[in-house]
């Protein structure tokens, strides 16, 4: 069994590796967070962002359809009106990293986003707003994918 | 370089509604090509949408959104003939800003 230190920990040197050798220039930016949208699980999304546990809330809304019929274009909306909303996180459970997507949220802009993603296959997908409180709620829906949209 | 983004920013009351069409590849690192090898992941990391010069969101992108992406987000307090700009950036450090005015 592989445990999550250990990934860790060979990840770290391949990614040591790669640096050395110079192929790594994709990740040279300090504040994409790169373990985050290699995560699997919901919980492992939110672990790697720094989040706690997450508490599901009517005040968080996600939107899509309920039936997509081609899995490469899935619109997807996530929002919320609750005041104080740091970041808002779109994820899909069953894709081969969960984490969509990320909004750092500013007074300026109204807690709500769409945007499309990509989906291997029916899964849930979660909208989680992250509270300057350090509260974390989260919505989630049901998405039917009739082609998949990841593999190929 | 990359073509140009599509930017519509719409005012309604105090607010704006933009939405961004860009165009990217966003390889999702997960396709194979025709030799059976992985094509590698190439996908927009970073999008920031400024607002006069002001930064009002900041996304980080996985590889999973949607080839030519699209995002749609309201900006507060924005009136016709505000700048609208929008940058993003791919895993490969290629760079592109497009502005618009809102209307």
């Amino acid at each position: 069994m592989q445990t999550r230190r250990k990934t860790l920990k060979q990840s770290a040197v391949v990614a040591g590796l790669l640096a050395a050798s110079g192929m790594f220039p994709q990740y040279a930016f300090a504040a994409y967070n790169k373990t985050a949208f290699e995560a699997k699980s919901l919980a492992d999304v939110l672990k790697a962002m720094g989040a706690g546990a997450p508490v599901e809330s009517k005040d968080v809304t996600i939107g899509g359809p309920d039936i997509a019929e081609n899995g490469a274009v899935v619109p997807l909306t996530a929002g919320t009106a609750l005041p104080g909303v740091k970041q808002i996180l779109i994820l899909v459970e069953k894709n081969p990293s969960a984490l969509i997507a990320v909004f750092n949220v500013t007074d300026s802009v109204e807690a709500n986003f769409a945007t499309r993603a990509k989906m291997g296959q029916s899964s849930d997908v979660y909208a989680v707003a992250i509270m300057a409180d350090g509260k974390v709620l989260f919505a989630k829906k049901e998405v039917k994918v009739t082609l998949g949209g990841c593999g190929g | 370089m990359a073509d140009p983004m599509r930017i519509r920013a719409q005012v309604a009351g105090d607010k704006a509604t933009v939405r961004v069409l860009m165009a990217h590849e966003m390889e999702s690192g997960q396709r194979k090509d025709a030799a059976g090898k992985l094509v590698p992941a190439w996908h927009i990391a970073e999008v920031t949408a400024t607002h006069n010069g002001k930064t009002v969101l900041t996304a980080e992108w996985g590889p999973a959104v949607s080839k030519n992406p699209f995002l749609q987000f309201v900006v507060k307090g924005a009136k016709a003939g505000d700048k609208i700009a929008v940058t993003w950036k791919d895993n490969k450090g290629d760079t592109r800003t497009d502005e618009a005015t809102a209307s």
